[in-house]
């Protein structure tokens, strides 16, 4: 089975350059049967990672230790579900994953659009199939997940113990998942550009796929704050570490092309731009793997380093120089159709939206490539962290987050005075009454109050525009509230789902203002003695120290530190924080000794326990009390981004985007296919 | 004016804005990220590096981690092969801080040659993958 999916591998690189080169000859020579070869080619090498896909699950899920990839990361101890997520969490295995993950983004593509676009077509297969290529021939030729030992050790090293948690066996494919999707989108772009068929066609063919690549980042990158929030026990969730940013780079470039492409549709202004976004998001997403994978920028988080670095970095310069010449060579046929009227309009609120979206980004690509630069430049590394972060990004945060208010409601080319004081006067008088509110309160942080404020603004608008769209439909068609509401959402998911999407982002913010007032608190205690913390919001927790247990449970070793937690007075439970020693089946122990977080979360604040050992020996143990208030928001919000994207990309369902593709479909790709 | 030229101003006006910040930004928060031979090869020519915020990235030399978990205080030095300073740190240590760990340490080097340590980092070898030599190899 492990020499199959070996084989199926090599297979698959010979397939992937054959469909490559008869994409582009079939494509620029116009020979109809090299371009069907090419998206044969597709499926194809599909067929063939699959199977290389399952030679490495069943070596994993059989404990094949003879194959070196399975030794590194399972062991005969570790859960089932664990060991399915060993297929990704190493170098190799993730490589596999990436590339089949690709092929079936490209085939599920091909199969989308047979039939259609077929002036597209062609160079869309051979750019998937140059991406595959890339991953194939990177397995292959340097990182083998099949690769023997020359031996079977009798058990494996098992899986690192951070990884061993719920979140993270399903953050990394989400992550993936985004990046590798992206793909699509950016080769559709370069279709578009090398056929030369510039129209909008090419936009309509890739709506759902940038949505799913957003839905997909934003949910790898929740799912990796939660992760860290409550697996690595430093209080925190966000802690602007280059991979985190290389996450955050992609999202924020496509989060600007969901936004920019509307002023495209409407009004046939900003194509140079939009075709940039995209490049740059295919860019920003193999840059994401770079850094995770070379260990050029020192992180908490890179995989072990190798050379595997190079071979991105070659392709990633390779894909900017061929995508941005492009770009430049097409540069004179993506002229404006209009161009902006005036300032208090959408299309001018959307085009800040992208400046502050791309600057964000540029300053978070900037400060992660700091220590680089100022080596180049200066000859000595010097880093920046969170405070050069949140130094230039709440500003930017909060621009946005206003820019969020104002886009959906204010009117196309130029707003009306009667149109700003319609649709803005009820969201300013919450924004005022909040910020007096809290003004009021004497909350020290200013930046949270402004926060705080433009939240209220941004619910404003939104709940405003749910309110008189549910009301029209009630006069218009005699509904009753609950079904004029159900249809108002079902027949304009991408607007009332980007809604939705919108309160997410704003329950973040809040979320993100609690970090303002986070405390901390080391203590040491007896069993019986006692610590008190003042919480933000002015409780006092009592904790009580309990004792340390010690016993063993499935894979590990574990001594368990429990407190009792009160309340002003009032007990509220036991809170038990633990150290993790794993072990192998032979009962030797594995990687460093990790920890468990207790968390009591409810919907003002978070109170964080971390047992950080015991004094030699005795019971007398050490804890790391956290509070930050607010951060339940942040998941919650994080859950509402995500069902807003899901409604905005449920399929069917008519509308306007449903009538506006197909009058888009422009009649040239049709009478391709008659041909 | 037309309405194109006044978006430049005003883009103009927060690039300009956010350029400060990340001017200032990394004027006031950014610092040195260096290996123990390098700060020893500074020192050397005179430059001034005593009180100066940095961070030292180096390996823990085995045997030397003392813990005085009373004052929880964390006594240690680093090495990269060449150059070797004493460090002092106080608070708790990550669970991945062991003998042999690779560490960033951010803080100020003093004048008696110790290095007081505000943050402590470490990783093994890598999080996502086993450390190759220590603990690692011995299951096989």
């Amino acid at each position: 089975m492990v020499d199959l999916g070996n084989i199926a591998l090599w297979i698959a690189l010979l397939i992937g350059v054959w469909g490559t080169a008869a994409a582009f000859v079939g494509g620029l020579r116009g020979r109809p049967e090299l371009a069907a070869s090419a998206e044969r080619s597709v499926y194809v090498v599909w067929g063939l990672l699959a199977l290389a896909s399952t030679a490495l699950l069943y070596a994993l899920l059989t404990h094949d230790f003879s194959v070196e990839y399975v030794a590194a990361y399972t062991s005969r101890n570790l859960p089932l579900w664990y060991t399915w997520s060993a297929f990704y969490a190493g170098q190799k295995g993730s490589l596999l994953f990436w590339a089949i993950v690709v092929a079936s983004f490209g085939a599920v593509a091909m199969l989308a659009n047979r039939g259609k676009y077929r002036e597209l077509m062609p160079y869309v297969a051979g750019v998937v199939l140059i991406v595959v290529t890339f991953f194939v021939a990177t397995m292959v030729f340097s990182e083998n997940p099949f690769r023997r030992l020359g031996f079977t050790p009798a058990d494996g090293n098992g899986l690192n113990p951070q990884l061993q948690n719920p979140g993270m066996t399903i953050h990394p494919p989400m992550l993936y998942l985004g990046y590798t999707s992206i793909t699509i989108p950016f080769a559709f772009a370069i279709a578009a550009l090398i056929s030369g068929r510039l129209d909008t066609g090419w936009i309509h063919a890739i709506r759902k796929w940038t949505i799913l690549s957003w839905l997909f980042l934003s949910c790898g990158i929740i799912l990796g704050m939660w992760w860290a929030y409550v697996e690595l026990g430093w209080g925190g969730y966000w802690a602007w570490d280059p991979v985190e940013n290389a996450s955050l780079l992609p999202w924020l470039t496509m989060s600007a092309f969901l936004h920019s492409v509307m002023i495209q549709e409407k009004r046939g202004m900003l194509k140079k731009w939009n075709l940039g976004l995209i490049i740059g998001s295919f860019l920003l997403s193999i840059f994401g793997t770079f850094i995770t994978r070379s260990g050029v920028i020192a992180s908490v988080h890179s995989f072990a380093q190798s050379s595997i670095g190079y071979f991105f970095l070659i392709f990633l310069v390779f894909a900017a120089v061929a995508g941005f010449s492009l770009l430049a060579w097409r540069w004179p046929r993506l002229q404006a159709e209009s161009e902006l009227e005036s300032m208090v309009s959408r299309e001018a609120a959307f085009l800040f939206n992208n400046l502050v979206l791309v600057t964000i980004a540029f300053s978070v690509l900037w400060g992660t490539l700091f220590p680089i630069l100022s080596e180049w430049l200066k000859g000595t590394k010097v880093t920046v962290g969170p405070p050069f972060f949140n130094q230039v990004n709440v500003p930017l945060g909060l621009l946005l987050l206003l820019l969020t208010g104002v886009g959906p409601l204010i009117a196309w080319r130029k707003a009306s005075p009667q149109n700003l004081r319609r649709q803005f006067q009820w969201p300013v008088t919450a924004m005022l009454v909040v910020i007096a509110a809290l003004a009021a309160l004497r909350l020290s942080d200013a930046w949270a109050i402004v926060a705080c404020g433009l939240a209220a603004f941004v619910t404003g608008t939104v709940v405003q525009e749910f309110i008189r769209g549910t009301g029209a439909r009630m006069r218009l068609h005699g509904e009753k509230p609950a079904l004029a509401f159900v249809r108002l959402v079902g027949r304009n998911r991408r607007r009332y789902g980007g809604y939705v999407v919108h309160l997410g982002i704003v329950m973040m913010f809040v979320g993100f203002t609690g970090e303002a007032f986070r405390t901390d608190r080391e203590a040491t205690l007896r069993p019986g003695q006692a610590v008190e913390v003042r919480s933000p919001y002015g409780h006092t927790y009592r904790l009580e120290h309990q004792g340390v247990s010690q016993y063993e449970q499935l894979n590990r070793f574990v001594s368990a530190a429990s407190v009792d937690v009160y309340r002003d007075g009032r007990y509220l439970g036991v809170m038990k924080s633990e150290k993790r020693q794993h072990v192998n089946s032979l009962g030797q122990p594995t990687f460093e000794p990790s920890t468990e977080v207790a968390i009591r979360s409810d919907l003002r604040e978070d109170l964080y326990l971390v047992y950080a050992g015991s004094v030699q020996g005795t019971e007398e143990a050490v804890y790391r009390i956290t509070i930050t208030p607010l951060v339940w928001w942040v998941w919650y919000g994080g859950m509402v981004l995500v069902l807003g994207g899901l409604v905005t990309m449920w399929p069917g369902g008519g509308g306007p985007t449903a009538a506006s593709r197909r009058r888009a479909e422009p009649a040239g790709y049709v009478a391709q296919v008659r041909a | 004016m037309k309405a194109g030229t006044k978006f430049v101003v005003g883009g103009s006006l927060v690039l300009l804005t956010v350029g400060y910040l990340m001017a200032s930004g990394i004027r006031e928060t950014g610092v040195y990220y260096l290996t123990p031979s390098e700060l020893q090869h500074k020192l050397a020519t005179g430059e001034s590096m005593y009180d100066v915020g940095m961070k030292l990235g180096a390996r823990v030399v085995r045997g030397s981690i003392q813990r005085d978990v009373s004052s929880q205080t964390i006594t240690f030095r680093i090495t990269d092969g060449t150059a070797s300073y004493p460090v002092v740190y106080r608070g708790l240590a990550p669970d991945t801080f062991t003998d042999e760990a690779d560490v960033v340490v951010e803080g100020r080097l003093q004048r008696d040659g110790t290095f007081h340590a505000t943050t402590l980092l470490a990783k093994c070898g890598s999080r996502y993958e086993a450390a190759p030599s220590d603990s690692g190899t011995g299951a096989y």
